[in-house]
């Protein structure tokens, strides 16, 4: 694509590269060209006007579910892909519990075709880390990664047998490979759909105690003081489990986590009278919880903000709490949810945007999520003052299921722009 | 207008039933106003009398529009209806539809052998085939106007009339 | 969030789903209307024309004779059409969504529905999407709350009792899996009752149950010192032996409520039980069938009760 890009008058973010003020960006080729100073003889094709728009890299989401293959009447990759871009992603990793599993090159190669064939997001999935994730085998990780798998998990499924967690960590260090954790004891969350506490009695759902959580993770961080693994661990929600966390860098492990978008605004009591919409996993727990995950974000115990997008057909939420099918759409929401945690923290937009571009960028060992001169550019423009109502016709995701259902939002993206190729204009 | 003595006219009411006893004759007064009335006349009778209170409330054909009153005081029919010469007594007879309630709930109890009505006041304006067959005073009211029947702090009958 | 679909704009009850966010005021009110209904039950024509030609459907998800005989002589007593529905788990597996069969019976003309289901929230649910004219009732959804049973419970102690704020009240018994539990307390702390206790071993009590308004109790015998009521509860077949409990045995001689235990209690405290009764479990025989247990009576309020919730309901 030869074409001549020219961003003006937008306020550049950069996150990595430290950058905030306002500058003109110049593509060429697909390439970051040039900041503030228009190259010798650049004629731009195009002019994108970026006044009060906020100019970043292209957003990169950590968790995306994406439906394909096996769960197209949830939602389908084209709608899924559509939402990503129009919610300024440029980049996004997605779980392996698709149908079938992502459990062999074969399928990780077609996903990606698939993708690639859209032109529109860089997928990047994660393998499974046993076959079928039924916990029993590992995977030819080795044949996997060389598919196209920037790490290996086990998504929901249960890892009960610790002995086998920990040759799957063996395996995956062999090659330095990340294993991708979100760490919950099976027996403990059996039957669970809520934040054992509180609300959970007032309501009588039955209960996950928060050290569901911080027993498995203890158990993971001994696993990787054995094994040498290097672990992302997934969705964090507590905050004993946030303390954990702190120990383990202090001590130098090589681990890294993340939150996702519910977890950094919502907490037990937005169940409310029972909305299925707020039946996530893990689950919302309560407030001190959530302050204190909100708090770990801003001083980088956690790492980075995902969407954990996770379209469900309505039908399977219109039904009684506990029977609903767990999760909530989220690809649209993570750059005007990340704004909103970063006013309320009072987080400077620089250190906020990092959460979602140059950290995730960092754990996955991509060299993008900035805008570095040469680099390819991927890019996201928004409008930091635009309201809009989170309604089902206004997202084009085919999962309407969010617990922010009727909410205002603040920042809404303009243009995103994969290798300085439009995808995306609102 | 003036407006006549309830007392008075209670009185007028124990002497018109007088003649009209008969042995299995009992007395059912209608909440609130009704009530007051029947056991002033049956006092005035010689306090002998079987004496029931009815409280229309579940048998009103208005439910459906503006709901349910709560009974503060319940029916209490402590005799057989079943036979019995029911002399039903009101304050103000207008609509007949209190009248037609009070029959439904009393057929509830069992089947009278005769009801006859004696009422206060009858201010005309039926909506329902209804007549009294014993009647204190009959005033001619507006549809604006509203009649009411209280009792005073020294148990004395009064009467009021409100103009909306 | 969802708003609470329980009142209407200006306060009024449009459904009944929970005792929770009811007022002192309303659940006297009801109480109030009850008493009303309880001298139609001693009559020789025990109905009333009230609700004639509305239609109540008893909706139970989860099998139970008794508190569905009860709704249904209720609204036959209000002179209302019933018609019951059991609907076993496995119809519902077989592909009707628990929307299309409300959809399909409101088609059908319900004016009401009784609701019993297995999982908490399921009247919540029902509620939100019936029309405008459709009204629910809770007969008890999962864990969560059984109100006409919380309210029956409150006329009884009412009706005994007559003021509840000078009275101590222990609920005994698996707390944690109890929706009559749970309705029992809310109605207690909101008619205010100064102390609530509550009385069983921990792995029957949930997590942060003093955030209810009660005062915990693992021993019994301290627990029901000087209490004015005991409320007892069901223990459930399937909890008698395993992971909260490991024999029914263990639990009737550490928490099943025995005349010698009810010494302990004021000699004029009464004994409820909301049925039915595990005799031997959870309470004596000696007990149940003494002079000191109003659980008969409470059966006969029950009726009048969910008379008066039903009248109130289809009024609004």
């Amino acid at each position: 694509m030869s074409m001549k890009i020219h961003i003006k008058n937008g306020r550049l973010i950069d996150p990595k590269n430290k950058i905030d003020r306002i500058a003109d960006v110049y593509i060429a080729a697909g390439k970051v060209v040039s900041i503030s100073k228009a190259p010798d003889a650049f004629h731009a094709n195009r002019e994108i006007d970026a006044k009060n728009l906020i100019v970043c890299p292209g957003l990169i989401d950590l968790a995306a579910r994406l439906r394909e293959p096996g769960f197209e009447y949830r939602a389908t990759l084209e709608s899924e892909m559509d939402a990503a871009v129009a919610g300024g992603v440029t980049s996004l990793v997605c779980p392996p519990d698709t149908d079938p599993v992502l459990d062999e090159p074969g399928l990780v190669e077609m996903l990606k075709h698939r993708a690639k064939s859209l032109n529109q997001a860089h997928v990047y999935p994660l393998g499974a880390l046993t076959q079928k994730l039924a916990g029993k085998v590992l995977t030819e990780m080795a044949e996997l990664h060389d598919a196209g798998c920037i790490g290996f998990s086990h998504a929901d499924a249960p890892l009960i047998d610790t002995t086998l967690l920990m040759r799957a960590m063996e395996y995956a260090a062999t090659f330095g490979f990340t294993v991708w954790l979100r760490p919950q004891d099976f027996f403990l969350a059996q039957g669970g759909v809520a934040h054992d506490g509180e609300v959970a009695t007032r309501l009588g759902l039955a209960a996950i105690p928060a050290c569901a959580e911080t027993i498995a993770l203890s158990t993971i961080l001994y696993l990787m003081r054995e094994t040498g693994a290097r672990v992302h661990i997934c969705r964090l929600s507590s905050r004993d489990g946030v303390e954990l966390i702190r120990q383990a860098k202090a001590e130098g492990l090589p681990v890294t986590c993340d939150i996702s978008i519910n977890h950094a605004h919502l907490c037990d009591r937005d169940i409310g009278y029972f909305d299925a919409n707020a039946n996530l996993m893990p689950p919302l727990r309560d407030q001190r919880d959530r302050d204190a995950l909100r708090a770990a974000l801003s001083d980088g115990a956690i790492d980075a903000l995902c969407s954990d997008h996770t379209p469900v057909d309505e039908d399977a939420k219109q039904v009684p709490f506990a029977e609903a099918e767990t999760g909530a759409t989220g690809l649209e929401l993570l750059l005007p949810l990340t704004l909103k945690w970063a006013t309320e923290q009072k987080v400077p937009l620089l250190d906020a945007l990092a959460k979602i571009t140059s950290e995730p960028a960092c754990i996955l060992g991509l060299s993008s999520g900035h805008l570095d001169i040469g680099q390819t550019a991927d890019v996201c423009i928004f409008d930091p003052a635009a309201h809009w109502r989170v309604e089902a016709k206004a997202l084009k995701s085919q999962g309407k299921n969010t617990p922010f259902l009727g909410y205002e939002m603040l920042g809404k993206v303009r243009y995103t722009l994969m290798a300085g190729h439009g995808v995306y204009e609102g | 207008m003036k407006l006549p003595d309830p007392e008075q006219l209670t009185q007028q009411l124990a002497q018109a039933i007088k003649p009209r006893l008969r042995s299995n004759t009992v007395l059912v007064g209608i909440h609130t106003g009704g009530a007051w009335i029947a056991e002033k006349v049956q006092q005035q009778l010689g306090g002998k009398l079987p004496l029931g209170t009815l409280d229309i409330s579940f048998y009103r054909d208005d439910f459906s529009r503006i709901g349910l009153h709560p009974q503060v005081t319940p029916s209490e029919i402590p005799f057989e209806v079943e036979d019995a010469h029911v002399i039903l007594i009101d304050d103000v007879l207008h609509t007949g539809r209190t009248i037609r309630a009070a029959m439904n709930e009393l057929y509830d109890y069992g089947r009278p052998a005769a009801i006859e009505l004696a009422v206060l006041i009858d201010r005309g304006g039926r909506e329902l085939p209804i007549a009294a067959d014993i009647v204190g005073a009959r005033l001619d009211l507006t549809e604006d106007q509203n009649i009411q029947v209280t009792l005073d702090p020294n148990n004395k009958l009064t009467l009021s009339l409100h103009q909306r | 969030m969802t708003p609470n679909p329980q009142l209407t704009d200006t306060g009024a009850l449009r459904h009944l789903l929970t005792i929770e966010g009811l007022s002192a005021k309303l659940i006297h009110s009801i109480l109030d209307t009850a008493e009303s209904f309880v001298s139609v039950g001693e009559r020789e024509v025990k109905k009333v024309p009230l609700l004639r030609g509305k239609s109540i459907f008893n909706l139970f998800f989860e099998a139970s004779t008794r508190t569905r005989t009860t709704f249904e002589i209720a609204a036959k007593r209000l002179s209302a059409d019933v018609v019951n529905l059991n609907v076993s788990a496995s119809s519902q597996s077989k592909g009707e969504t628990l929307l299309d069969t409300v959809d399909n019976l409101s088609a059908m003309g319900a004016d009401m529905f009784v609701v019993r289901h297995a999982q908490s929230g399921a009247a919540h649910f029902i509620a939100r999407h019936v029309a405008p004219h459709i009204h629910v009732v809770n007969a008890g959804d999962g864990r969560h709350a059984h109100p006409t049973q919380g309210l029956l419970d409150m006329f009884t102690i009412r009706r005994f009792k007559k003021d509840f704020t000078q009275l101590r009240v222990a609920v005994v018994g698996d707390v944690m899996h109890s929706r009559v539990a749970r309705s029992e307390i809310h109605a207690l702390t909101t008619l205010g009752v100064p102390e609530v206790r509550v009385i069983a071993p921990r792995t029957l009590l949930p997590k942060g149950v003093e955030s209810l308004g009660v005062h915990v109790f693992n021993d019994m015998q301290a627990g029901l010192k000087d209490v004015d009521v005991v409320m007892m509860l069901r223990l459930q077949n399937e909890r008698m032996s395993g992971p909260f409990l490991p024999s029914a045995q263990e639990y009737f001689k550490y928490y099943g409520l025995t005349a010698d235990k009810l010494k302990l209690a004021k000699p004029d405290a009464i004994v409820m039980h909301p049925g039915p009764m595990n005799r031997g479990v959870e309470i004596d025989s000696s007990v149940a069938d003494g002079g000191q247990a109003v659980i008969l009576p409470q059966v006969t309020f029950g009726i009048a009760v969910r008379m008066a919730v039903m009248s109130m309901l289809a009024g609004v």
